[in-house]
């Protein structure tokens, strides 16, 4: 204990701040440091209140916080929340951007102080001065430490003067933005001021900077206490040169090109920048350091914790957001001990003795038009971790981490580039591929260097690969390689594919037994891979806790395995992706959680940093390593555990399935065969005709006249579904032949081997969801969910009510039975869901996954019944109890809302379709269906307009959708502007409105203008038809909207539901009640 | 590359290659757990007689920069003339490297300086059993070449072999305040630090009777080895403290810090595996204020055994070992961690200001 620990026995409630739906810059990451803190703050019997809208997260899960809200991370419902609980303390830190911006905003309006809240941790005072940049340059410069040369401007004008000043490039930021949203490099005023333009539409303040591409960029994570005790836990490495975000970049940790000079250089200007700041608690210091000498100049300070606080912490063990919490609770860091040892102190700088690299995770292929360069802004929507005891190992086990089809850095499928130069000038999601495409054209690394400017040690290493990779293609078959080779490959990372691939197997042989035959070949020749313990201090002192992973680079294991079958291994859901993150690691950490309460031993494989279930703490044995199934069969070689759960980590572990079943692997729960006949589509339309359920007609088809016989015959539209995409979405809905062809010939390739499924698609047809848990093929509990959009909009997009409030009995009666008889024909045992489409009475199902579905944390929390620890009870073969029929009769309503990242993804086509492309959700509960609807919409982001709203309503049958919204808008004072037959339309119907002019027409007022103008509060916008590839003018509205930061809906469904909500009821009749409180 | 295996005298053989000096040699195994610095490592003479396991798998990441010279005549960016370690163990050298500073490979640098490194080693296997076993002796083993035979690691006077012979003397005739050096195996950066701030340094042998000089304040190196073989400097150090009129400021590190805890009677022991990294957590007694320190020691001062008007000053924060001593009404003292860094952090460099300070206040 510390001499003077008065704030923890001051303190006995404290509101955390979550970040709310993860979102492109903002993601995981958050739901980790924010458990973190809950948990530290339990530890001192401190009553916590926590507020995110995101339902998903462990942090919102029964028994991490006291009072949950499931509420918008706004100055206006949490002012209210305070008003309510009445907290001693709020931390601010652990929310990422949107928690700070809040918190800031809450200080300047006198909140805090009005209601008595201290702010914990580092004060905000802190904060505005790393912030702003003006302060910040000026707090620096008080301490003799370089910035980069920048000028705060409040208008374009200002911006176009300071960058002939600093002279081009130059590099503009917004201030108060998340992952450098709204910025980029200019080389010219043109560019300049478009760009200026987006970036005051996200803040007052935009940055003009000298560029310094090219530098190398390192960051530090520094923890100081109040104490002014300091150190930094780790330091790490950007692969990328500085011009790259961040967040974009392939990260090493620790550094590896740096020399202890340039370390400790660059660490004592870290700890000087955090104590003149004034943190407590934890910070993130970025630099600048020029590859030609120790010159840096610092580029930010991040004083909370950020995407890269999380990494480190995964990449060291050292519990950042952890210790963060009690520092902000008044404790020295001598308090505290280090949590994987036990018995040394927290006080220290963590040893690695192994390389870690973050990769991260790009989905730009699901987005129409949208620009594939990496910039300064940030895109990707996930990561991966990578550890390994040689830099090769650690990136070829990424590379293939990320789950892109990559096998590695080596031996992938050809990769179709026109101009190796420009791609490596000009680097896109594909970079680090481009590189190996330059060194198989014989590209020198100078030359590489050149061009990309990665530090030629990085390039050194990779084409070490390259060159084992090389000579394992001059050998003639796998009988060729002998010990060295094969233990050098495999310390390289080199997977079995890889080395079976690489010496021709694939000509011989089915490629799945070519990588067991690897296997065997090279357990034979003793290469097998050690088993390395995580532990903080390098083996220095013992741990105790077990934090592995898995390496070629080492001959002893760190653990001693107990054979006791009493390991139950927990398959998790890898990198955080479009369609799967959050809700999967909940699953998971459910599952983990029961497996270990009901005294067996827990095993969690996964990779993503950003996630709770790879904190060690969270089960009995945690391996930080790849889902492949090379890997996690040498994992279960080690473990021979009771069995494997693969239904609570989404579609990754469900994909191993079969292969793990046929290798003599005991799956928990719903058997491997079931699971496939689930999944194959042939068997699982068999079965539905066998019971009598029916389905959307489809048929799989390799040529184009079938295709068109098909069609012929159900009639447009029809979704497209091809087997192999050549680029964009993977579907598509097409409503007329010609859009038809056009996609089958420009995005897909149809042929004998890639077969395209085309199947009937239903239009205003209802899409409704079941959520189930069955034992033996008897269904458990279960929740039906209703979509508020039409079909058409991918399930993870749409926005889903639970209970449904719009069904008739009878859809829902029939909805159960059909579910029944699914369970009990594939003899479920465990987690699943089913998709119906529901037009009148009639029903389909669409698909049905014999898993945790994305929707099993939001019904599970509205509900009040954790589907997964029931379901992990069955699979565990323990008893389990039917829950009580009345707890299915709700008398409140839960929305489970999506988030959309369209304002990082610059070009894309913000609109919705049967592909998914979000990249996170809200889920809020409230009295009625409007409330619920209001608030989850004003948590992903949405505002209610103030009085002028843009339509444009698509198609005469969208129109008709809208009529009845648009007429309580101008009742209730809303000036309607709208396009010219959407103006017609209303006019018609005796709405009044103002016409505007289309983009590509001549007149005034033009719908641009209005929007640049700032003029427009609310964009309704409804693309005429499912996907066209041309420019539209819708396209150009909608994209605008987005740049500018106005609130946008594409969805007649959705925009009137919203309306009608935001029009009968205001904010403050929401109610402020927490989730234990409906 | 050769092959090449590390054999420690308990038969634990680890097999690798070579990256260093076509030759094989024997040592002390000792383990290293910072993660950068290996030239400024490699040139600590306190290494000397040992073979420096480096914990950190990836190793030559930034080569080695030249041997320049700064106007004080001492090897800018190295901490001594030569290296000093015996040999070198890591898990996957890197054959190439990229620095702006750099001038040649560690290989190329380990193989011009006769010093053996075997790399391919499980080395955070052999950390473990270290650990487990302590310190124990092993041997080099570069293939076609002869096998040496085991020195004893404590036996040897480590310390009479990387002393200077000659008095050298940084600052001369500036008419600054002197301080007088006791060089067991001095960094060169412990020079720089005192020399950077103004003082006149006058750098003399481990064995020199500096009693016999005029000077305003003394100062004790660090070194490699037993304490128990620098029985010569000891006396000295204990002829100046029980003056009982001596006034005059001193400080030690590492090794002069067990030399100056055993001049004031208290007992020095061999630790298990020593500390030797960039990480050790020192608090200072009877305070909040805490310190990452960089240290490479084998041996400590038992603080239960200092005469009682000795107290100690730092605390090592997770194994309780002393980190430094002082004395209760004199302007002496020590500290175990190196505060002059190079390579490790720089938390602690303000103990030379301090100390100058008390110098120039005199």
């Amino acid at each position: 204990m510390s001499q003077d620990n008065s704030i923890v026995k001051d303190i006995k409630k404290v509101l955390v701040l979550g970040s709310g739906a993860l979102k492109i810059g903002e993601a995981g990451e958050f739901d980790y440091s924010g458990s973190q803190a809950l948990k530290a703050l339990r530890e001192e019997g401190i009553e916590t209140v926590l507020i995110n809208p995101n339902i998903a997260t462990v942090q919102t899960s029964e028994g991490v916080a006291d009072h949950i809200y499931f509420l918008p991370v706004t100055p206006f419902f949490v002012e209210r929340v305070i008003e309510k609980e009445r907290p001693d303390g709020i931390m601010l830190a652990f929310g990422g951007q949107t928690a700070l911006n809040c918190g800031v905003e809450l200080y300047h309006s006198g909140v805090f102080e009005k209601y008595g809240v201290r702010v914990l941790g580092t004060p905000v005072q802190s904060i505005i001065d790393t912030e702003d940049r003006e302060i910040f340059v000026e707090k620096l410069s008080e301490i003799n430490v370089k910035t980069i040369a920048s000028e705060a401007c409040e208008n374009t004008e200002q911006a176009l003067e300071a960058a002939s000043k600093l002279g081009y490039p130059v590099i503009l930021r917004a201030a108060y933005a998340l992952g450098g949203l709204g910025s980029g490099f200019c080389d010219t005023p043109g560019e300049l001021i478009k760009l200026a333009e987006k970036a005051f539409s996200f803040s007052p303040q935009v940055l003009v900077e000298k560029s310094l591409k090219g530098w190398k960029e390192i960051e530090y994570e520094v923890v100081r206490d109040r104490f002014d005790n300091c150190i930094t836990v780790c330091n790490m490495e950007n692969f990328d040169p500085l011009g790259i975000h961040t967040g974009e970049s392939i990260v090493v940790a620790p550094s590896q090109t740096l020399s202890n000079s340039e370390y400790h250089k660059l660490r004592e200007l870290s700890i000087r920048i955090a104590r003149h700041i004034g943190i407590v608690g934890e910070c993130n210091v970025q630099f600048a350091l020029c590859p030609d000498s120790e010159d840096y100049r610092v580029i930010e300070v991040n004083a909370r914790l950020s995407r890269s606080s999380a990494l480190a912490s995964k990449a060291t063990g050292y519990p950042l957001a952890f210790v963060a919490a009690k520092l902000a609770l008044g404790y020295g860091l001598f308090d505290i001990r280090n949590s994987v040892t036990k018995d040394t102190t927290a006080f220290f700088e963590p040893a690695l003795d192994y390389v870690v690299c973050k990769i991260p995770r790009w989905d730009l292929g699901k987005f129409r038009r949208v620009n594939r360069e990496l910039e300064s802004s940030m895109k990707s929507v996930g990561e991966v971790m990578a550890i390994g005891r040689t830099f090769e190992e650690a990136i070829q086990k990424g590379l293939r981490m990320i789950g892109q089809g990559m096998h590695g850095f080596v031996d992938n499928k050809e990769l179709v580039l026109d101009d190796v130069d420009t791609a490596l000038k000009a680097p896109t999601d594909k970079r680090i591929f481009v590189i190996e495409k330059a060194f198989d054209r014989g590209y020198s690394i100078d030359r590489i260097h050149e061009l990309t400017r990665i530090d030629k040690w990085f390039l050194h290493k990779l084409k070490n690969i390259h060159d084992t990779d090389r000579r394992l293609h001059s050998l003639k078959g796998l009988d060729a390689i002998d010990r060295d080779l094969m233990l050098r490959a495999k310390r390289q990372g080199f997977s079995d594919f890889q080395i079976a691939r690489a010496v021709g197997m694939e000509k011989d042989c089915d490629i799945e037994q070519a990588i067991l035959m690897v296997r065997d070949r090279r357990k034979e020749l003793g290469v097998v891979p050690a088993v390395k313990q995580i532990d903080t201090l390098a083996g220095e002192f013992p741990a105790q806790t077990n934090y592995l992973y898995l390496t070629y680079n080492g001959d002893a294991h760190d653990i001693d395995y107990e054979n006791d079958g009493k390991s139950v291994v927990v398959l998790g859901s890898g990198a955080y992706r479009i369609g799967s993150s959050v809700e999967f690691d909940w699953c998971g950490v459910q599952a983990l959680n029961t497996i270990r309460k009901e005294g067996w031993r827990s095993v969690m494989i996964n990779y993503n940093p950003e996630t709770v279930s790879t904190d060690y703490d969270i089960c009995d044995r945690l391996y930080f390593d790849e889902l492949t199934f090379e890997r996690v069969l040498d994992i279960l070689d080690l473990e021979t555990p009771h069995g494997v759960v693969v239904s609570t980590g989404g579609q990754i572990p469900n994909n191993l399935a079969m292969r793990l079943d046929h290798v003599g692997i005991n799956l928990l729960g719903t058997s491997a065969q079931s699971i496939d006949n689930a999944e194959d589509r042939e068997k699982f339309s068999a079965m539905l005709g066998r019971i009598g359920v029916d389905q959307p007609e489809w048929s799989a088809l390799t040529s184009m006249e079938d295709i068109n016989k098909f069609v012929e015959k159900v009639g447009f539209p029809v979704l497209v579904r091809p087997s192999y995409v050549l680029s964009g979405a993977a579907m598509n809905v097409c409503t007329g032949p010609d859009q038809l062809e056009r996609f089958l010939t420009e995005a897909a390739n149809v042929s004998k081997r890639h077969p395209v499924v085309v199947s009937q698609f239903l239009e205003n047809a209802k899409e409704v969801e079941m959520d189930a848990v069955a034992c033996n093929g008897e269904i458990i509990a279960y929740a039906i969910s209703e979509h508020v959009e039409y079909a058409g909009v991918h399930s993870g997009d749409a926005t889903i009510q639970f209970p449904p409030q719009k069904l008739y009995v009878e859809t829902a009666r029939r909805i159960k039975k059909i579910s029944k008889k699914i369970a009990e024909q594939l003899n479920i045992s465990g987690p699943f869901n089913i998709q119906f489409l529901a037009r009148e009475n009639d029903i389909k199902v669409i698909e049905c996954n014999l898993r945790a579905s994305r929707s099993f944390p939001f019904v599970s929390k509205v509900l009040k019944i954790n589907f997964i620890e029931l379901a992990t009870r069955i699979m565990l073969g323990l008893p389990v109890e039917r829950p009580d029929k009345s707890v299915f009769d709700l008398d409140y309503v839960g929305v489970k809302a999506s988030q959309f990242s369209f304002n990082r993804l610059q070009k894309a086509d913000p609109k919705l379709g049967v592909d998914m492309v979000s990249t996170g959700e809200v889920g809020c509960i409230g009295d009625d269906a409007r409330k619920a609807l209001l608030t989850s919409m004003l948590s992903v982001g949405l505002r209610i307009p103030g009085k002028n709203i843009l339509l444009s309503t698509g198609n005469g049958k969208q129109k008709g959708d809208m009529l009845k919204a648009a007429q309580m808008l101008a009742k209730n004072g809303y000036n309607l502007y709208a396009t010219p037959g959407t103006s017609r339309h209303l006019s018609e119907n005796g709405i009044p409105n103002t016409m505007v002019f289309w983009p590509d027409s001549l007149g005034q007022p033009q719908a641009l203008d209005l929007l640049h103008n700032h003029e427009i509060d609310l964009v309704i916008n409804l693309p005429a038809n499912h996907s066209d590839s041309q420019v539209t003018n819708g396209y150009k509205v909608r994209r605008t909207a987005i740049d500018l930061n106005i609130p946008l809906i594409t969805n007649a469904r959705l925009a009137s539901a919203f309306i009608y909500a935001f029009l009968t009821v205001k904010p403050e009749e929401i109610e402020i009640k927490s989730w234990q409180e409906f | 590359m050769k092959r090449a295996t590390l054999i420690l005298e308990d038969g634990t053989r680890y097999e690798g290659y070579s990256f260093g000096a076509d030759a094989s040699v024997s040592g002390e195994v000792v383990f290293n757990t910072a993660m950068t610095g290996y030239p400024e490592s490699l040139t600590d003479p306190s290494y000397a007689g040992q073979i420096m396991t480096l914990t950190y798998p990836l190793v030559g990441n930034y080569g080695v920069p030249a041997d320049d010279r700064a106007d004080d005549g001492m090897a800018r960016f190295l901490e001594s003339e030569r290296i000093h370690a015996a040999g070198m163990v890591v898990c996957d050298y890197s054959d190439e490297y990229s620095h702006w500073n750099a001038a040649r490979s560690l290989s190329q640098w380990l193989a011009s300086q006769g010093v053996p490194a075997i790399t391919g080693i499980d080395t955070r296997a052999l950390t473990k059993h270290l650990r487990e076993q302590g310190v124990i002796r092993g041997k080099i083993l570069v293939e076609d070449t002869p096998e040496p035979a085991f020195e004893d690691y404590g036996d040897i006077n480590f310390v009479e072999r990387v002393s200077p012979k000659d008095v050298q003397v940084y600052n001369e005739g500036k008419g600054l305040k002197r301080v007088v050096l006791v060089d067991c195996g001095a960094k060169n950066n412990i020079v720089r630090c005192l020399a950077n701030r103004g003082v006149e340094v006058v750098r003399v042998p481990w064995d020199y009777d500096f009693n016999t000089l005029d000077f305003d304040a003394l100062f004790l190196s660090n070194g490699p080895g037993n304490p128990e073989t620098c029985a010569v400097t000891v006396n000295n150090i204990r002829k100046f403290i029980s003056n009982p009129d001596e006034k005059r400021p001193l400080m030690g590190i590492c090794l002069g810090h067990q030399l100056l805890g055993k001049a004031a009677g208290a007992d020095i022991y061999k630790l298990k595996y020593g500390h030797r990294s960039h990480n050790q957590p020192a608090r200072l007694e009877g305070d909040v204020r805490c310190f990452v320190t960089s240290q490479n020691h084998g041996y400590a001062v038992d603080a239960k055994t200092l005469p009682a008007d000795w107290t100690p000053w730092f605390t090592n924060m997770n194994d309780g070992s002393n980190e430094g001593i002082r004395h209760t009404s004199r302007p002496w003292r020590s500290v175990q961690f190196h505060p002059e860094a190079c390579g490790g952090p720089v938390d602690t460099e303000f103990l030379f200001d301090e100390f100058i300070d008390q110098v120039k206040s005199l």
